[in-house]
């Protein structure tokens, strides 16, 4: 794989491990962001995984700019091509549909399938984690059914409930906190993806499983219930 | 200890310190000061730790009461302050008295003022910060801008502060404002994916802030810069002071709440330095675009904080400091000498003296 090293501005050195949105591409990133936490303190202040690339961000009074990039390099080539941990799978308690899923009617005409085809075909992979962004706690998750793919919209909501699931494109994710969008909306969890107050702030992380699992809307709402 | 009560809260003032380090793999933004200069300068003036967390307000200030004696220094834009209708200088350390009204107005130089409060402004950390993150709205007070009856708590305070009122920043701390800004970049991460016109149109071109500008970026509009073969990248990381261009052309400059990632190419990134100046910039300011290289930009960081240093030498210490203050009461005028450090200090009013060693009595 090959390794380039892009420049940031003079805090952030941007690691580029490939061109594509790819499995293997992703693995190195992650593995790479982990060897470098671990190796914080020298001048590192964070590492970003995103789908394809690393930024680290680092103090240029601390670490030079060309010490900084071979010591990656020599981390890079001392990963190896060991495989993952067992990746987790987290579930999500999705209610699809109506109110909660306002979209859904006109993901299923566009498709030219039913309601219940839709939130099969949404429900059926196990996703992949690629990367956080977007907002805290959005996870990016490729491998949306192609089927699905769908423009977003010419006009975005300016406000879309914390826990949407969306989808956009051959994407989907879940918005983690209320905030404007231009996905197509299908769905609601409960789950909270984003809580400020906890040390790792988010339920899952990059190189996570996730599957939507359908509720019914009262499942939602007893959840809901139980929270107040 | 609350330190002040907010009694109206200006246009957009949030409490704000350094920044958030080591979240944005979680998607939460950096946050922190737009103007960080200003507030690292603010809190030095009273002995804080440059990171701690003052208020940042936007355009038009707060008006606030104290609710204990306090110092405060006030840096970045001229809010022309005003303590119990006076008007008072920016960039100095300022005493206030319990139930004194600080009133900080509309920025006649400047965009963004910044309050720092001997001891620090005192809200919980959340995820390694003070500061307010409004588009995930938790950080600061409540995860939002001030609001109307809002208690700001404060730290320790460190060293005797009455003693710093009347400390200032030396002269020409605070830049002009020119006609045309000049902002520093480095090249990248991809201006590959730009045409070699047009990185020379972003070079060369005079490009205005439109009024499109908030804490998560500013609009710029000027000569469309070209794309290689359009806009989008596959998302990754958006570095403080990102260039990212759209497919209009017209670039944006991404600051301190922006989203961690993003999917437009970015031609370059401001040096650190030159965003603090930036955010202090108001629409329609002419801001050009001046490349420069990895070694000169970290030459321009090292003076940067060379300059920082020096301020904090020359203040480190106290030792003998010796104030005279005229108090008038009644038709009478006093001289009042205020002289020691840390717990003891003495305080002579024409040949009366008086003793203590109680160092929050002044």
């Amino acid at each position: 794989m090959s390794v380039r090293l892009l420049d940031g501005g003079e805090c952030c050195l941007v690691v580029e491990l490939g061109e594509a949105i790819d499995l293997a591409v992703n693995r190195h990133v992650r593995a790479l962001g982990l060897a470098l936490e671990q190796a914080r303190g020298n001048g590192v202040l964070e590492a970003v995984p995103t789908y394809r690339s690393l930024a680290i961000y680092y103090d240029p009074m601390t670490i030079d700019r060309d010490a900084l990039g071979q010591q990656i390099g020599m981390l890079y080539d001392s990963l190896g091509d060991q495989d993952d941990q067992t990746p987790r799978v987290i579930e999500i308690p999705t209610v699809y549909g109506g109110a909660y899923g306002p979209d859904l009617e006109f993901v299923a005409r566009h498709s030219g399938l039913s309601p219940d085809e839709v939130i099969r075909l949404h429900t059926e992979p196990l996703y992949h984690v690629y990367m956080l962004g977007f907002m805290a706690g959005f996870p990016y998750l490729g491998d949306l059914a192609e089927r699905l793919a769908i423009p977003r919209l010419s006009t975005p909501r300016l406000k879309v409930p914390a826990g949407s699931v969306g989808i956009g494109g051959r994407q989907t994710g879940i918005y983690s906190i209320e905030s404007p969008g231009g996905w197509r909306i299908i769905g609601r969890t409960f789950l909270r993806l984003f809580d400020p107050s906890a040390e790792v702030p988010t339920p899952m992380l990059p190189g996570d499983k996730v599957r939507f699992v359908r509720i019914e809307p009262h499942e939602y709402e007893s959840e809901q219930r139980g929270r107040l | 200890m609350d330190a002040f009560e907010v009694i109206q809260p200006g246009l957009l003032t949030t409490v704000q310190d350094l920044g958030r380090i080591g979240y944005q793999k979680y998607g939460v933004p950096t946050s922190g000061a737009m103007d960080q200069t200003a507030l690292r300068a603010a809190n030095l003036l009273l002995d804080n730790e440059e990171g701690l967390a003052g208020l940042e307000a936007t355009a038009e200030g707060p008006t606030l009461r104290a609710l204990l004696d306090l110092v405060v220094a006030i840096v970045g834009a001229d809010m022309q302050p005003l303590v119990d209708g006076k008007p008072v200088e920016c960039g100095t350390a300022i005493g206030i008295r319990s139930g004194q009204i600080l009133e900080l107005q509309r920025a006649r130089r400047g965009l963004r003022g910044y309050l720092a409060i001997a001891g620090g402004i005192d809200v919980p950390v959340m995820l390694g910060s003070r500061s307010t993150c409004l588009p995930a709205a938790f950080g600061g007070v409540h995860g939002r801008a001030l609001c109307s009856g809002d208690r700001l708590p404060i730290g320790p305070v460190g060293r005797r502060p009455m003693a710093l009122s009347g400390r200032r920043l030396p002269e020409g701390w605070v830049e002009p404002i020119s006609e045309v800004l000049t902002v520093r970049v480095i090249l990248g991460p991809q201006e590959e994916r730009f045409t070699p016109e047009g990185i020379r149109t972003f070079l060369s071109g005079s490009y205005r802030l439109t009024p499109q500008m908030d804490r998560m970026g500013a609009r710029l509009h000027g000569p469309p810069i070209a794309h290689q073969s359009g806009a989008d990248i596959i998302s990754d990381s958006t570095p403080l002071g990102a260039v990212q261009v759209p497919p209009d052309g017209q670039p944006m400059i991404l600051l301190a709440d922006r989203q961690t990632t993003g999917g437009y190419a970015k031609i370059a990134v401001v040096v650190q330095e030159d965003i603090f100046r930036l955010c202090q910039a108001t629409p329609g300011q002419v801001i050009r675009f001046c490349r420069i290289s990895m070694p000169e930009a970290c030459a321009a960081i090292r003076a940067y904080k060379g300059r920082f240093d020096a301020l904090r030498q020359a203040w480190q210490s106290l030792p003998g400091k010796r104030d005279s203050y005229r108090l008038s009461l009644g038709a009478r005028s006093y001289r009042v000498d205020v002289e020691g450090e840390k717990g003891t200090y003495r305080v002579s009013l024409e040949g009366m003296e008086r003793k203590s060693e109680d160092a929050e009595e002044q």
